[in-house]
Parts: structure tokens; C-alpha cells; sequence
């Protein structure tokens, strides 16, 4: 059993709700550009701010993503409707959401994680996204604003939201659970799962129990921004439930928000949350349904999912990979830069220095790696492993590499990080051993603490020029010269 | 084939009539009559007159402007029409201009029609009296004291009084037929999807049409070959050009089997049935086969339609609330915004029936009532199905009486409700209903025939129609 960190005899019961942005080009039900970051309402138009008289039209590449999402997801594939949601508020243009109710699209499926757990899917539904409300002035919260400005750009944007069953038992979980479910968002084309941008977000639904026990009342944790707040957060809302619990106190079921700065969730209370959404058929929308065809051009349209292309990255190490690599592995799949470690092994790169160099520099600097050539990466790391140049000169000439391209050969030489010839190299060692006979005496001796001591020596004589593989070998070929 | 738009088209193509002339007749017409009626709420004139030169320009230039060159049609007030007011008849939307036309309004202007103005209905459509305007009620022009029929009252009028040869209205319960039968007119409401909704103001998306009013079956037939067919803007939209009905109108009803239905004559009254009995006789006499017909699960429609219309409208009104268009009464905070609005933008009949739908889908109540009005409105759709397997159109009265007086209804919703009880079950079933006026009652009001046919049987639909037009009495002491 995963250790929770809540006290003893105690469990977690967590369900995750998660609201991802489609990556389509145009809205949910109208042609507007789905776009991020433009001027407020310039993406609108009469059917996306519900102007009187306007009808909504599917988008049929968002049914393309969900039914992506769902394939990934091992989900059920089925007819689906639409329905209305009904509620008043400003950045929601007709006052009612356009949303799947009993009849969604996936239904059903799970999603294994890189620690072998598996977590239920219960059903991932596609519904549009509401407008953006800021509050100017006064205090700029909902009760203190002197006013509130709305943005539309965002209303109308196709999502889909996927409902985990609630498997899950611990905030680390719940973190790797988001995390693998972002992967695989990515890896179907389905979204960039950024969620500094919103297109990626989180709800958390927490209740604690006794070991054994029936499940306990719910809170459902909004505001959940980075992975590190998800943490966060449900490890401080079960805290809180437990003390509740324990103090003889009952848990309300509400929704609550999470609040960074300080730490804590917060009771919206949102009056009792007695809203009565009054769901019913869309009547302006016919009933989807995607035709074995489509569900298989869906399907052979996906590549390979997050977890076989980790499994390919460990066939390629060979053997079994570190907690370093595994790491390494994680993340270089689930910022989507494995096929760079892929393509570089194939055109006979060193794995291991592959997946170290993708995971640490190349992902440093992720923005340039669609821009990384795969031939001049394996040659770079040939010349790396090869002793041609150090670790330091290597990353450098990668940092050039990703910046403007080029040959990591000719680059190097720019540097001034060719090689020292090995005569040179000789030189510079034997001035280093003259300069420091005790450590030499030591080293001799066999004590290897100050062997990196006389490689430093050598690299600082060397101004950085020598490769520490060399070095050792000079230092290792006079030392059993000396024993004789 | 007769037709006064059918006629004014020919002329003003083959350029023996000008547009302008067409306009000026019509704007002329308006001004000297429509102060007593009220059929407008808008006249556009200036637009009109430089559309109609446009059109005479076409003319001039060989070209041809299309089939309802220089036709004055009028646009019931829920259709939008870019920068032009639309309001429903609603203080709600007062001063809102839609950015724009209706797929309906693109269609006309495309065929050569000038929209000459758009009319008094009852607000958002819902009403049988065009009484619950916010701008006053319309009048009948066979007798001022009396209603139109509504919600297309406007449109009714319009044509009756011989404002325009055409009109346009939308049809949800009745909203085309009824008030054509209580203005002596025609009005067709056609098969669900096959005239698109895009631009038409919402009341009940499942049930509204768009349909023609006109003084002829053969000006209807011109109308919906120019609106029909599909538009992709529209999810609901059939996927079929537009129905060919022009030609159907003088086919005759040799050997078609028509239903009278026993629950469209027996609750109607003495005059009204006794008319509709007429017109089967004059049906069979032209060579149609005619036999009665009972269909008990009419008698159910109205029930489920006043459950429907109001959950569908809940929903499709949410939007008035005063953030982004129309009628903003301010307050603290937003909530008491959108209640201050709707409260002073909303109509008595428009509150009642968001609230009766509000309720109908409420937690709790959904399933005593909006989902068994659903399995109701299946129902009525099985009852039609049973009488198509003998029958190609089935026969009846439009309304159940003729034009009551103004104010007769007003207080008491239910009497009112009761005159779509004849025109709901087509809209429950999706399929296609045309009203003919056929004669009237001893007071010279006149009286509807209304027509059904199954969902695409347009052609047929059209031929009965014309069939009962030439067979149509003279009506005592009618004049409009």
C-alpha cells in the first residue's frame, strides 16, 4: 500500500476530474480560431456569444480528439448526445452549457501509471469551455469588484473533461495520475496540456476514511494550477479532514478553493451547492454518432501511448535503468522528446548519454528541440563518448547546437574545444605531477580521492581543453610507469 | 396557378412592372392602413425602395434578379435582419440590431424579394393574439375588434389587409396557421428541418418553423422552394434541396386517400366544422378518396406541447440578461441585474411560461413532467404514423373557432392555449400543415381547412391544398 502521510489508520479517497483544452483549430460549435492570448473578443462571433437566432454546429475534429482521448484511455466508444446545462452567469454567453450528460462519447476505460497502478476511467465527455471574467478595482474579488470585464475569445472552446473513478489513494498518486494522463493528452495530438494556460485543469474530489470503512463526504478541491498544488493541496484538505474527523466534527460537502499563497483550501459557500442545472436534451444538435469506420481511422491514426514508448527507451538502455534514468525516461516522454533520444540511437548514439543529454539540456531548452537535427545530436555525442570532448565542452556545444544548429564538430572548434593532441596533453600532465608531488605520491600509492584532484589541476592547466577520459588514461599509464 | 407574388414577379422580370412601382404600391398601402391594423412594427422603407431600383437595374441590364424579383414580403420581428431591429416584440430587446440575416432573410433578398418591414407578433412567439406585444396588439382586418390569431399576427394581417402579397412567420404550436385562418389567408408550416432556423429567435428549437403566409396556395408553394433546403449552419437542417411544390399545387387529388380526423371536427364549432365537412365533400367530388379517421391521441398534444414549448423556452430565453445585448436595468451586483432585467424586460406570458418549463425540468419533476410530455409527444407521432398507413394527407380544422374578440382571452391562459389545439399535433410530429381559408362563419370571419401530410410529403400537401383553394367558397359579407 502506498504510504499516504495521513495519520495512522486513516486512508485517502481521491478522484480526479480534469478539463482538458482541445488543440483544434476553430471553436466547439462555430468556425471563431481557438486561440490563446489574443485581444479579448476578437475570436466571436454570433453563435459563440450566443447572440439571439444562432445555432451551434459540431466541430468534427474535436469529436476526432475526444474519440482519440477515449481510444488512449481504453475507453468505450459510443453514441453520444448533448445536453444543456442550465445556470446564470456572465462569461457563459447563452446561460446554459452545452455538455454530455447520460449519454457521453468515452465511457469507461482506465489509465495504467509508470508505478503499475491502474486508475479507473468512469467517462471522458466533451463539452465547451465558458468565457473569462476579470474583476477591476475595489478589492478584485467576485463580492468587492467595482466592475467586472469579460473576455468571450475562450467561450466555445471544445474540452474534455475526463472523470477518474476514485481510485485514487494518495497526492502522489493523484500527481502521477495527472501527470501520465498530461503524457498521453500530448502524445494523441489532443492538447498541449500546458496548465499555466488553463489547458490542462484540475479538480480534486477528497474524502478520508478509516481503513475498511464505507466512504466518507466529499470535498471537491477548484483552482488546482501546477502539479505542485494538486499535491499540495490534497494533502492539506485530507489533513483537515482528518482533524475534523477526529475532533468529533462532521465534513460538509462543498467545493472548495485552493489558495496558494497560503496554503489551505477554503469553503466557496456557494449556498448549500443546491444547484438544480436542469439538463436536457440540446435540441438544436442531432445525435453523434461515430461509425466503426471513423472509430478505426481514429485508432490507427494513434501512435504509440506514453507507456509503450517509456518501454522503448528501456529496451534501448538495456538492462535495468537507475531511478536517474527512470526519471530521465518519465520526463523526456512526457514533455514529448523522446523521439530525439529515439532517432540519435538509431544513427548509433550511446543510449545512456542520449536520454541524459534529452532529459537534462535538451529539455532545459525545450522550445528548440522541434529544431534539433538528429544526425548532428548522434554526433555530438559520439564525439562526447568518444573523449573527443569533455562533458562541460559537450554541453556547450549542444547549448550551441539547439541555439543556431550547425556541425557539433565545427562548432567545437569555434569553441577552441578541440582536442589536445596527446603530446600536449603529456606535457601538461607531467607540469601538474611536477607541481604537486604529494598528491602525486598519494595517487601513486593508489589512494584514488586525489585523482580527481589532479584531473581538476590538469583541466584548469589545460584551460578546459583536455577530456577527462584522456586524462585519466595519461595519469593511470604514468602511474603503473612509476610502479615498475 | 394563380398568385399575386407568383403574377408580380413575372411582370416585373419580363419588365412590365417596375420594383420601385411594386414598393411604392405597397409602402403606400401600408401607410394609409396599417395605423388601424398594426401589422408593423417597422417599415423599411428607404431600404425597400433602393433595393427595388437595384432589381430594376437587373432588369434593365437583361439580367435576371430571380423568382420573387421585386416581391414585397414582410418578415415576422423574430427573424433577424442585419442592423435592422429585431425584438421579438419584447422590451428586452429593444434597440438590439442583429449583426446578421437569417438564412430565411438571405434566401428572399438572394430570389429578388424586398423586405418591406418586420411585424407585430406575440412576444417571443408566444401567444395565439399578437396581444402579448410590448408594442400593442394587431388587429383583424376583417374586424378591427377582433384578434388576428397570433403569434404571426403581424405577418397575417399584413397579408390580409393586402399589405404585401407574402409574408413570413414561424410556427411552433400554430403561430403560422391560426392566425392565417383567422385572417382569411394561407399559411403553411413546413416538414421540421426542412426550412433552416439560423437567425430565427429561439421559443421551442424542437417545434419552431419557418414558414410562408400568403394570399394563394400557389404564393406558399413560390415561397418554400425559395427558403427550403439544407444549410449546414443549422444541425437540424435536412440534408435535401427544397421540396418541389410549385408543380404540385394544380396536380389534383385523383385517387388520393384523405383522412378526416374526427378530433380536428368534432371540437370545433358548428360553423367551423360544417366548413371543414364542406371541403371534404369538395375534395371527394374532385376525385380524392375521403374517409373519417379517429385519432384519440390529439386530444393529448396540447398537454404535452404547453410541458415542451416552455422547458425548451426556459433554456432559449437564459440568454436575455442583460450583459452582452438588449435591455440592462442596472443593480449591485450582476444577479440582481439579470433579475432586474428580465423583470422589466419580459412580458407576463413570456414569465409564465419560463416558469412553468423552469419547473417542468426541475429535479424532482422531470420525469412526471418533461419526459412524459416527451413520450406523450411519441405517441401523438404513433397516432400519425397509424393513419398515414391508409391515408396520403389527412384533413381538419385549423382552429377551433373563428377571430375572437380583442381582450376575450387575455385573462384567462388556458381559453387561450386551447386555440393551438388543433395545429399542435403536426408540430409534435414534425410534419408539414397548411391552413386554406375556405369560406366563413355567418359573420363573414373566416374560416381555416388545414391540410397534413406525413414528414417530406410537401408535394402532396400542396396539391390537397390547391384542390380545397379551388374548391373555397365565396365568404358572406368578407371584403379584405
Amino acid at each position: 500500500m502506498t504510504d499516504t502521510g495521513l495519520a495512522q489508520g486513516w486512508e485517502m479517497v481521491i478522484g480526479l476530474e480534469v478539463h482538458c483544452e482541445l488543440a483544434t483549430r476553430t471553436k466547439l460549435f462555430c468556425g471563431c480560431p481557438n486561440a490563446f492570448g489574443d485581444e479579448p473578443n476578437t475570436n466571436v462571433c454570433p453563435v459563440c456569444l450566443g447572440l439571439p437566432g444562432s445555432l451551434p454546429v459540431l466541430n468534427r475534429h474535436a469529436v476526432e480528439l475526444a474519440m482519440r482521448i477515449g481510444t488512449a484511455l481504453h475507453c468505450e466508444i459510443r453514441p453520444s448526445t448533448f445536453h444543456r446545462k442550465n445556470y446564470f452567469y456572465p462569461d457563459m454567453p447563452k446561460d446554459f452549457q452545452i455538455s454530455q450528460y447520460d449519454a457521453p462519447i468515452n465511457t469507461g476505460g482506465r489509465l495504467e501509471l509508470p508505478d503499475g497502478s491502474t486508475v479507473g476511467i468512469e467517462r471522458a465527455h466533451l463539452e465547451e469551455d465558458t468565457g473569462k471574467t476579470t474583476h477591476i478595482g475595489g478589492t478584485g474579488r467576485i463580492g468587492g469588484a467595482d466592475y467586472a470585464l469579460v473576455d468571450y475569445n475562450r467561450a466555445g472552446v471544445p474540452l474534455v473533461e475526463i472523470v477518474s473513478a476514485p481510485d485514487v489513494r494518495s497526492a502522489a498518486q493523484a500527481r502521477a495520475y495527472a501527470g501520465e494522463l498530461r503524457s498521453i493528452l500530448i502524445a494523441t495530438g489532443a492538447s498541449d496540456g500546458r496548465m499555466e494556460e488553463g489547458s490542462m485543469r484540475v479538480d480534486a474530489n477528497v474524502s478520508v476514511r478509516r481503513h475498511g470503512e464505507p466512504l466518507g463526504t466529499r470535498c471537491e478541491i477548484k483552482n488546482l494550477n501546477s502539479m505542485r498544488s494538486l499535491l499540495r493541496a490534497i494533502t492539506f484538505e485530507a489533513d483537515r479532514q482528518v482533524a475534523q474527523l477526529e475532533s468529533g466534527e462532521r465534513i460538509v460537502q462543498e467545493t472548495r478553493h485552493w489558495d496558494e499563497g497560503e496554503g489551505r483550501t477554503l469553503s466557496m459557500r456557494s449556498k448549500e451547492e443546491a444547484n438544480d442545472y436542469r439538463y436536457f436534451p440540446e435540441p438544436d444538435l442531432v445525435a453523434l454518432v461515430p461509425d466503426s469506420r471513423w472509430q478505426a481511422d481514429v485508432a490507427a491514426s494513434l501512435g504509440p501511448l506514453p507507456a509503450a514508448r517509456r518501454a522503448i527507451l528501456v529496451g534501448l538502455l538495456g538492462g535495468e535503468p537507475s531511478p536517474a534514468q527512470i526519471d530521465q525516461i518519465r520526463s523526456v516522454v512526457a514533455s514529448d522528446l523522446d523521439a530525439i533520444v529515439t532517432s540519435a540511437c538509431e544513427l548509433g548514439a550511446p543510449p545512456a548519454l542520449a536520454l541524459a543529454r534529452t532529459a537534462n539540456e535538451v529539455a532545459a531548452n525545450a522550445d528548440r528541440a522541434a529544431s534539433l537535427d538528429a544526425g548532428s545530436f548522434a554526433k555530438l555525442l559520439a564525439l562526447e563518448s568518444g573523449g573527443e570532448l569533455s562533458a562541460t565542452q559537450a554541453k556547450e556545444v549542444l547549448a550551441g547546437l539547439l541555439a543556431n544548429g550547425g556541425d557539433p564538430a565545427e562548432i567545437a572548434k569555434t569553441l577552441g574545444f578541440e582536442s589536445m593532441r596527446a603530446d600536449d596533453l603529456a606535457a601538461v600532465v607531467a607540469g601538474v605531477i611536477d607541481a604537486h608531488p604529494g598528491e602525486w605520491e598519494k595517487f601513486a600509492d593508489g589512494d584514488p580521492k586525489v585523482a580527481g584532484f589532479l584531473t581538476g589541476q590538469v583541466m584548469k592547466a589545460s584551460g578546459g581543453k583536455a577530456n577527462g577520459k584522456a586524462v585519466a588514461a595519461e595519469l593511470a599509464r604514468l602511474r603503473s610507469g612509476a610502479g615498475t | 396557378m394563380n398568385g399575386a407574388a407568383i403574377a408580380l414577379a413575372a411582370a416585373v422580370r419580363s419588365g412590365t412592372r417596375s420594383a420601385r412601382e411594386s414598393v411604392e404600391e405597397s409602402l403606400q398601402k401600408i401607410a394609409t392602413g396599417d395605423h388601424e391594423i398594426h401589422a408593423f412594427l417597422e417599415v423599411l422603407a428607404d431600404q425597400a425602395l433602393e433595393r427595388a431600383d437595384e432589381i430594376d437595374r437587373v432588369v434593365a441590364s437583361g439580367s435576371d434578379p430571380g423568382p420573387l424579383a421585386g416581391v414585397p414580403v414582410a418578415l415576422k420581428d423574430n427573424l433577424c435582419t442585419t442592423g435592422i431591429p429585431t425584438t421579438c416584440s419584447s422590451k428586452i430587446l429593444e434597440g438590439w440590431r442583429p449583426p446578421y440575416d437569417a438564412t430565411v432573410v438571405e434566401r428572399l433578398r438572394a430570389a429578388g424579394a424586398i423586405p418591406i418591414g418586420k411585424t407585430n407578433m406575440d412576444e417571443f412567439a408566444m401567444g395565439s393574439s399578437t396581444e402579448n406585444s410590448c408594442s400593442g396588439p394587431t388587429r383583424n382586418p376583417h374586424d378591427h375588434d377582433r384578434v388576428p390569431g397570433g403569434s404571426s399576427g403581424g405577418s397575417a394581417a399584413a397579408v390580409a389587409a393586402g399589405f404585401v402579397p407574402v409574408a413570413l412567420g414561424s410556427d411552433t404550436g400554430g403561430s403560422i396557421r391560426q392566425p392565417a385562418a383567422l385572417c382569411g389567408v394561407v399559411g403553411m408550416k413546413p416538414t421540421y428541418g426542412v426550412v433552416s432556423r439560423y437567425g430565427l429567435i429561439a421559443f421551442a428549437s424542437s417545434l419552431d418553423q419557418i414558414g410562408p403566409l400568403s394570399a394563394t396556395v400557389g404564393d406558399a408553394a413560390l415561397m418554400l422552394e425559395v427558403i427550403g433546403g439544407h444549410d449546414r449552419r443549422d444541425s437540424t437542417s435536412l440534408d435535401a434541396p427544397a421540396p418541389d411544390v410549385l408543380s404540385a399545387v394544380d396536380a389534383g387529388v385523383e385517387g388520393k386517400r384523405i383522412g378526416l380526423v374526427t378530433e380536428l371536427v368534432e371540437d370545433t364549432a358548428p360553423e367551423v366544422a360544417a366548413r371543414v365537412r364542406e371541403a371534404a365533400e369538395a375534395l371527394e367530388s374532385a376525385g380524392a378518396l375521403v374517409e373519417e379517421i379517429s385519432i384519440p391521441q390529439f386530444r393529448y398534444g396540447l398537454a404535452a406541447y404547453y410541458l415542451i414549448a416552455p422547458a425548451e423556452a426556459s433554456s432559449n430565453l437564459a440568454r436575455f440578461d442583460g450583459v452582452r445585448f438588449g435591455l440592462r436595468v442596472d443593480a449591485p451586483d450582476v444577479a440582481a441585474m439579470n433579475v432586474a432585467t428580465r423583470t422589466a424586460g419580459f412580458g407576463a406570458e413570456v414569465k409564465r411560461r419560463i416558469m412553468l418549463g423552469t419547473y417542468a425540468l426541475s429535479a424532482g419533476y422531470y420525469d412526471a413532467y418533461y419526459a412524459k410530455a416527451q413520450r406523450v409527444r411519441t405517441l401523438v407521432a404513433d397516432g400519425f404514423a397509424h393513419a398515414y398507413l391508409r391515408f396520403d394527407a389527412l384533413l381538419g380544422a385549423t382552429t377551433p373557432t373563428t377571430a375572437f374578440g380583442i381582450g376575450d382571452r387575455t385573462e384567462d391562459p388556458l381559453a387561450m392555449y386551447l386555440s393551438d389545439s388543433c395545429t399542435v399535433p403536426a408540430n409534435l410530429a414534425g410534419h408539414p400543415a397548411i391552413s386554406v381559408p375556405f369560406g366563413g362563419d355567418e359573420m363573414g370571419l373566416p374560416v381555416g381547412v388545414q391540410v397534413m401530410a406525413p414528414a417530406l410529403g410537401e408535394p402532396t400537401l400542396f396539391a390537397v391544398a390547391g384542390a380545397v383553394e379551388r374548391a373555397a367558397p365565396a365568404r358572406a359579407g368578407g371584403t379584405a
